[in-house]
């Protein structure tokens, strides 16, 4: 077990320093130098250019630069925001948070809600519930993310009034309310951001939980439990099941770049302070350093998910459990 | 994800009514285009996508000669704009009093052409990318191998938006290029996982003893082993490049302004949408069909190919 | 729950299970009739896909559909017509008055679960016993059928047992209520030689013990030797044949039966002298008309193509499905069995 971790989390390191130094790369096969905005600004004198250029490591060799760069990202520094005028780190700091919280949420909505409608669909295939709600999920798949959270604000937020249309807060209560009442008060900005995200995640899981359940049905083990005369909602739900379960584990380590992708859109939409927004806005206003270190860190998350992932499943898995 | 056939319970009845084939006697093999129009005569639904997909593909080939009026044609803004669906514009006109119809067809060009061409590219890269690495083994290998996991990932919307906020608006040319570079990681897992198995088949260890030098033997004997799922992964991924480009077209890093696609299409109507619902929700539906009835083929192609299972997208 | 004193314990009457599927029709278990009395070991001996499993399966009531078992059978077993009984009565029989092993003890086990679990199980399902009370008795079961260190092992996953000890488990788990009838379908098949030899001792064992009867379904005709005391042979989804074992070995009247036991490797023979039946038996879908065993049979003759033979009386409670036991063909030959087959 500690021998699948460690090589796990080797393989993990080598994805991540694969993905910095593909960053490096793709910031000098950019056309332009990097920085090239600022170095061009007409009003720097000459003098105060290459001050510049040799702050930021510019007048150095490639190799040379490689090897600050990855310094740099080992310590955290990961370089000035452009548009926030402050270090990139902190800019993704305040986000994280609020981007982990949606993605949770969303991933545990998700995956709740598509284990059940799975789990339903396979034990009753081709009845009018699983053709019906078989079809539905197909079709929000087929949905672009911002497509349904688009639908979901004006339905929900706009039409029928019921939730708060953006922000994680409401910017004039919050402050007055208890901590109970601020809990309540995210959690309500929280239901559409981290629904549409669900509804998307949930989709995509209950079509794998559906065909992993009908995939164990024909097991022997699954007789065994009817011979013993083990009612058939046991048959399914205690013995199929927790095997059509395990596949599913792989799936959530999967869902992460997903949720990702979806946050992009999702918060862009719905004003959630998260990385996703933060993304969208540095690309707007052409602040690199931010959206490569986000694309960093992103992969982090998604390297991290797998293997949370898989250590999830040594463990669920009798079958590879060390004792 | 599982294969699964309708009613697995059939695996038990398959399991009884088999009986052993006498020695020496290939099994049945009809041909995949058979298997998939036997497959489908069955299947209304599969039936259905193949027909909207076919129509829709013809009708974006045909787009300039079968739509009513010039996709950037404007009306008399004061009169037209934003008109509901009618007689004269079936599917209303928009902001700039524009036809909506000769739009979205227009935009199916530009939407099916760029996934085409993308995935195109991607599955060319994949392929020469997957082959390489399965055939040449060891160390290249294993390094071209950990490229692919580190690209893998990152989330494919975040590398886009890298790449956006570095060079800046992206032409037409330049958004397919992107698409077909950041789609390639995939296929080339598949591509190598099928040349690694070929590899070690008999035919192909034949094709070595009779002497056939090994590029013929992994371009003519090992790489057609990878079509079958190569062609599933294909499928899917031009339902996903579409999704991709209506998102960055949401964003505003898409297909420069005047161009129609689907996704340009859905954020300009976005704004008006309480007032002409008709300007999102035509191409928004044309879009999400177009991916479902994909998705629906998709199943139906595994099913007739039966080929490993791949990672979902 | 007790059996009435008088008739067999199980009376099978004319069992026709048949698969409707896309290719046509397949009757897998076409009119089979059959007795178990309480306490007595019946073997049932078949090649694979002559119907035997199929047939185990529907006494339990587990065929799914496309499977059906077609209306015009009955299995009466303790009294009680099986056929009629609704989802919830046939529930509380099964692996409570008849339990079943299966063939396959890699795959049986349910891998996510201890073993003492899945054995305990059957005691909450059917006794109604408390967690404890359910795990105590699983201990004891897995003593009884000779598992070591019976309450460490009930913590153990079946993945670290070996063939021999999970299909002792897998008896544990079908003797837990007691059952008046075990249906053992190829317990023995997957396993070594020397691991076969202990789990037939040990049915035997158990059966002399608790009293049980068991229906035995194998191929291996040396299997049944061993424990049964009665025979069925089934071809093409019928019983061919049935006798006492001693009887059927002495004086095998069916031409299959006799290609069986000319196949049976015995000691003291070399390899070289192992003879097969010619052919595989032909699909369940297309059964040949008349005797179904006709295409494969060295004896066959016009009147096996047209009629269909019933199941002649040869002794008192000896039947075999052949012309031959009441009628020969005008070149009658010697009774030769099957073709010798070099090796």
């Amino acid at each position: 077990m500690t021998a699948f971790l460690l090589r796990r989390l080797g393989q993990g390191l080598v994805v991540v320093f694969g993905v910095v130094t593909f960053t490096f790369v793709l910031i000098h096969a950019a056309p332009g130098e990097p920085f090239a905005d600022v170095l061009e600004d007409a009003r720097l004198s000459p003098d105060a250019l290459a001050a510049l250029r040799a702050r930021y490591g510019l007048d150095q060799p490639l190799p040379t630069q490689y090897g600050r760069f990855l310094w740099g990202v080992a310590r955290g520094d990961l370089g000035l925001s452009l548009s926030q005028q402050r270090p990139v780190a902190a800019v993704l700091a305040d986000a994280l948070p609020n981007t982990l919280l949606l993605m949770s949420v969303a991933l545990v909505l998700g995956f709740a809600g598509g284990i059940a409608l799975g789990a339903a669909q396979g034990a009753r295939p081709g009845s009018r519930f699983d053709r019906l709600t078989g079809s539905l999920g197909l079709a929000v798949a087929a949905l672009p993310e911002f497509w349904l959270a688009l639908m979901a604000m004006l339905l929900l937020a706009g039409t029928w009034r019921l939730l708060p249309v953006s922000g994680m807060i409401d910017p004039v209560l919050h402050p007055y309310l208890s901590p109970a009442g601020r809990v309540l008060d995210v959690a309500r900005h929280l239901v559409l951001p981290a629904g549409t995200l669900a509804l998307i995640i949930g989709a995509a899981v209950s079509r794998y939980q559906r065909a992993a359940l009908l995939e164990v049905l024909p097991d022997p083990f699954v007789r065994t439990a009817r011979a013993k005369g083990a009612p058939r909602r046991a048959v399914i739900f205690r013995h199929a099941l927790r095997n059509a379960l395990l596949p599913i584990i792989t799936l959530g380590g999967l869902a992460v770049p997903a949720l990702l992708g979806g946050a992009v859109f999702v918060e862009g939409i719905f004003a959630w302070p998260g990385m996703g927004r933060l993304v969208v806005e540095a690309v707007e206003t052409r602040d690199y350093p931010v959206v490569l270190a986000s694309v960093m860190l992103g992969s982090v998350l998604v390297v991290l998910g797998g293997l949370i992932a898989d250590l999830l499943y040594a463990a669920a898995d009798p079958r590879l459990r060390r004792a | 994800m599982p294969n699964v056939t309708p009613g697995s319970v059939a695996a038990f009845a398959d399991a009884v009514t088999s009986h052993p084939r006498p020695p020496g006697e290939p099994p049945p093999a009809p041909g995949v285009l058979a298997r998939v129009r036997a497959i489908l005569r069955r299947d209304p639904a599969g039936l259905a996508a193949a027909s909207f997909l076919a129509l829709l593909v013809l009708a974006a080939l045909l787009a300039p000669w079968i739509t009513p009026y010039d996709p950037n044609q404007q009306f008399d803004l004061l009169a037209q704009r934003r008109q509901p669906p009618s007689g004269q514009h079936w599917f209303g006109t928009d902001s700039f009093a524009r036809d909506v119809l000769s739009r979205v067809l227009f935009g199916a060009r530009v939407s099916l052409g760029i996934s085409f061409v993308a995935v195109l590219l991607a599955s060319l890269l994949g392929t020469a990318w997957g082959a390489a690495a399965g055939w040449a083994g060891g160390i290249l290998d294993a390094v071209m191998m950990r490229v692919v996991d580190a690209l893998l990932a990152i989330p494919r919307i975040l590398l886009l938006l890298g790449v956006v906020a570095l060079w800046g608006t992206l032409s037409v040319p330049a958004l397919v290029l992107l698409l077909g570079l950041t789609g390639w990681f995939g296929v080339s897992r598949l591509v190598r996982a099928e040349v690694l198995a070929a590899r070690q088949r008999d035919f192909v260890t034949a094709a070595h003893s009779l002497g056939a030098a090994p590029v013929r033997v992994l371009v003519r004997h090992v790489v057609p082993q990878a079509a079958a799922p190569l062609l599933v992964a294909a499928a899917l991924g031009v339902g996903h490049v579409i999704v991709v480009e209506a998102g960055l077209a949401f964003l505003g890093f898409g297909v420069p302004a005047p161009q129609a696609s689907w996704g340009n299409l859905i954020r300009d109507g976005f704004d008006a949408f309480t007032g002409a619902w008709w300007l999102t929700v035509v191409p928004g539906v044309a879009l999400a069909s177009t991916v479902l009835a994909l998705n629906v083929l998709v199943d139906r192609l595994r099913l007739a190919l039966n080929p490993r299972q791949l990672h979902g997208p | 729950m007790s059996a009435p004193p008088t008739g067999p314990l199980l009376d099978v009457r004319d069992l026709r299970t048949w698969f409707h599927t896309s290719a046509g029709i397949a009757r897998a278990v076409d009119g089979v009739s059959f007795r178990v009395a309480a306490g007595e070991t019946v073997g049932m001996v078949g090649e694979s896909g002559c119907g035997k499993s199929v047939t185990a399966l529907s006494l339990m009531r587990l065929i799914d559909p496309p499977g059906r078992i077609e209306a015009g059978a009955s299995v009466r077993f303790e009294g009680r017509e099986l056929l009629t009984l609704g989802q919830e009565e046939i529930r509380q029989i099964r692996g409570n008055r008849m339990a079943m092993v299966f063939q396959e003890p890699m795959t049986a086990l349910n891998p996510v679960f201890t073993i003492g679990d899945q054995v305990a199980e059957v005691a909450r399902v059917h006794g109604g016993a408390t967690r404890r009370v359910a795990w105590e008795r699983a201990v004891e079961m897995l003593s009884l059928v000779g598992i070591p260190d019976p309450r460490e092992r009930a913590r153990s996953y079946p993945h670290l047992l070996s063939g021999g000890m999970r299909q002792r488990v897998l008896i544990a788990m079908a003797l837990v209520m007691n059952p008046a009838l075990l249906i053992a379908d190829e317990p023995t098949t997957a396993l070594d030689v020397t691991i076969q030899a202990q789990i037939l001792e040990l049915l035997a064992d158990l059966q002399q013990r608790l009293g049980l009867a068991i229906l035995l379904i194998t191929h291996d005709l040396g299997v049944v030797a061993e424990v049964a005391s009665r025979v069925l042979v089934m071809y093409g989804g019928q019983i061919v044949e049935e006798s006492p074992v001693r009887e059927l070995f002495a004086n095998p009247r069916h031409p299959y039966t006799q290609g069986l036991l000319a196949a049976m490797p015995r000691l003291g023979q070399s390899r070289a002298r192992l003879v097969v039946i010619p052919g595989t038996v032909p699909p369940p879908t297309a059964w040949p008309s008349g005797c179904r065993f006709r295409d494969r049979c060295p004896h066959a003759w016009d009147r096996c193509a047209t009629e269909a033979p019933p199941l002649y009386p040869v002794h008192d409670d000896h039947r075999a499905r052949c012309h031959l036991v009441v009628d020969a063909p005008d070149h009658a030959r010697p009774a030769a069995t099957a073709t010798p087959v070099d090796r």
